[in-house]
């Protein structure tokens, strides 16, 4: 077992609307798809992010693509209308799940 | 004359500012049915509302009359390739108009233009409507309405399809009902055909974006690799009467198409899976299968869709009054801390000598900014740009924040220099839904 960044098992795509982001996050290799359904979960997201994401958090698993989607209510700062942060869309927010480390066999 | 068996539908344009280039290398090289220019975010269309008010032939995409001048002789040449866009935002009769009067310039006769009509339900919203998010009425937003949109579907484009118009315009429609229309007129898919009308949704979907299921969006140097960026080709669909397709792209363009790029892109801005809901389906995209078919030719298959919703849904816009945005930058030894500290005299005077209660940020550009309300940690830099940003209802409260920020060169701390200060409006976009029977479409025609 190591621990390692997400970015190395997995990759990742953030979209928007309103005040709500998702971020899809898949497994290159199929056999790392445990991982992440172990690892990127709401709770994990809630306790290292939890300033930024601030609102529910709902997984939607796709086992088919070795992959999840994640869907953060109040995630933007109040979405790219209202938000003052440079990256009002949160383009960025899947590099920011994608730098979580987590154990991998 | 017998249907063909594969529609080929490429995109020209994924938002409203998209390249140009690949766009009419697509039509040149394609060999197209149709080419899809989507061109509406839901800010687009505030700000089209807004430059209609102040003159009232404009409020279309700005690139308009460049994109038809460069398209429409090489899809006349090309075989009649059929445009379908919603470039027309919040003007589509000038849209339509200028489109006519571009293609009479080129010598274009005998060119027919639709303009399809009904988005825009402005007249319809009292103060009385509930929106959906955030959760209130119109009127309890308590700024300047600026106007409301429907997201038609499908159907309100299918008749001007099926009068043959070359070159069809839109303001809001659902983004995958540019591309689900033109494969309804053609396979003849019904409008209660549930489960085709969610794979066709699905092809759509995945294209709507253009580059992004190319490649775009999707480099990460040494872990994601793209070749040939800067030349990225734009997507061609090749759809077959079942709603599956191949999503490929033109030979010699730069980017990838695989399975990792299209699985990004088949879950870009979709939260549940299983019902993405559009006004033509509820398209369900949780049993795509994606097989890759030769080099850069993703198969895709598996989507389907269940009964369209009720309502549809309606973007209400308002003024958000102004986004002040100032910069100053420090370097070298201990640039964070002065220019921490430039930020909180920022933020002391616009308090205390200004009175200004605006909502604010101070982002410290390369030692913490974007992600710094997430993460507690982060690194000193040496090189430091202090950003101020405030969004306010009052000009005065923006120019303050400016004056604070360049007053910092004689004022703050050692070593400020490079201030750049702008002001710019700024929008509001809320969603609400509408009972279909509130909202009619109709089209318009215009022949060169």
């Amino acid at each position: 077992m190591s621990r390692r960044p997400l970015r190395e098992i997995a990759h990742a795509r953030a979209g928007d609307k309103g005040n709500r982001s998702n971020v899809s996050v898949f497994a290159y290799e199929a056999e790392h798809y445990p991982v992440i359904l172990a690892e990127v979960t709401p709770a994990r997201l809630k306790q290292e992010f939890g300033n930024l994401l601030r609102g529910e958090i709902t997984r939607y698993e796709l086992p088919n693509l070795n992959g999840i989607n994640m869907v953060m209510d109040q995630a933007l700062e109040g979405g790219v209308n209202e938000s003052l942060n440079l990256d009002g869309h949160g383009k960025s927010w899947s590099s920011l799940i994608l730098s979580l480390e987590v154990e991998v066999p | 004359m017998a249907k063909k068996d594969i529609y080929r539908i490429g995109t020209g344009a994924g938002f409203s500012s998209d390249r140009l280039d690949p766009a009419i290398d697509l039509v040149a090289r394609g060999n197209l049915d149709a080419i899809v220019f989507e061109c509406v975010g839901e800010r687009t269309l505030a700000f089209g509302h807004r430059d209609r008010q102040a003159n009232p032939d404009k409020g279309y995409n700005p690139m308009l009359e460049r994109r038809m001048r460069a398209i429409l002789p090489l899809c006349r040449e090309h075989g009649g390739t059929r445009v379908v866009t919603n470039m027309g935002v919040a003007n589509v009769e000038g849209a339509a108009e200028a489109t006519a009067a571009v293609a009479r310039d080129l010598g274009l006769s005998g060119l027919k233009i639709a303009a399809v009509l009904g988005d825009d339900v402005s007249e319809d919203i009292s103060a009385d409507d509930d929106l959906w998010e955030p959760g209130c009425t119109v009127g309890e937003v308590g700024r300047p309405f600026i106007g409301a949109n429907a997201y038609l579907g499908a159907d309100a484009i299918l008749p001007a399809l099926e009068a043959d118009a070359d070159v069809v315009i839109t303001g809001r429609v659902s983004d995958p009902s540019l591309f689900l229309a033109p494969l309804r007129q053609h396979f003849g898919w019904e409008e209660d055909a549930w489960p085709v009308l969610g794979a066709g949704t699905m092809v759509g979907h995945l294209m709507e974006c253009a580059a992004h299921v190319t490649g775009g969006y999707f480099a990460d140097p040494g872990l994601k690799d793209v070749n040939d960026l800067a030349n990225v080709g734009f997507p061609i669909a090749e759809v077959t009467a079942d709603g599956s397709a191949v999503i490929t792209k033109l030979d010699g363009t730069g980017g990838r198409v695989d399975e990792q790029v299209v699985k990004e892109q088949l879950l870009y801005e979709v939260h549940d899976p299983t019902r993405y809901l559009n006004p033509d389906v509820v398209a369900d995209f949780s049993g795509a299968d994606l097989k890759q078919d030769g080099k850069d030719r993703i198969q895709i298959s598996g989507g389907s869709g269940t009964e369209r919703p009720e309502k549809l849904k309606v973007t209400v816009a308002f003024d958000g009054g102004y986004l002040a945005e100032a910069e100053v930058s420090y370097a070298g030894a201990n640039a964070t801390a002065r220019a921490r500290l430039a930020g909180d005299v920022v933020e002391e005077r616009l308090a205390r000598i200004h009175g200004s209660n605006a909502p604010r940020r101070i982002d410290l550009i390369g030692a913490a900014s974007i992600h710094a309300s997430a993460l507690e940690d982060f690194d000193e830099s040496r090189d430091v740009r202090l950003r101020c940003a405030m969004r306010s209802q009052s000009r005065e409260d923006a120019e303050n924040l400016l004056w604070e920020v360049e007053s910092l060169l004689n004022c703050g701390p050692s070593g400020g220099g490079g201030y750049r200060g702008h002001i710019t409006p700024s929008v509001m976009t809320y969603s609400a839904f509408i009972e279909r029977d509130q909202v009619s479409s109709s089209v318009e025609f215009i022949e060169t």
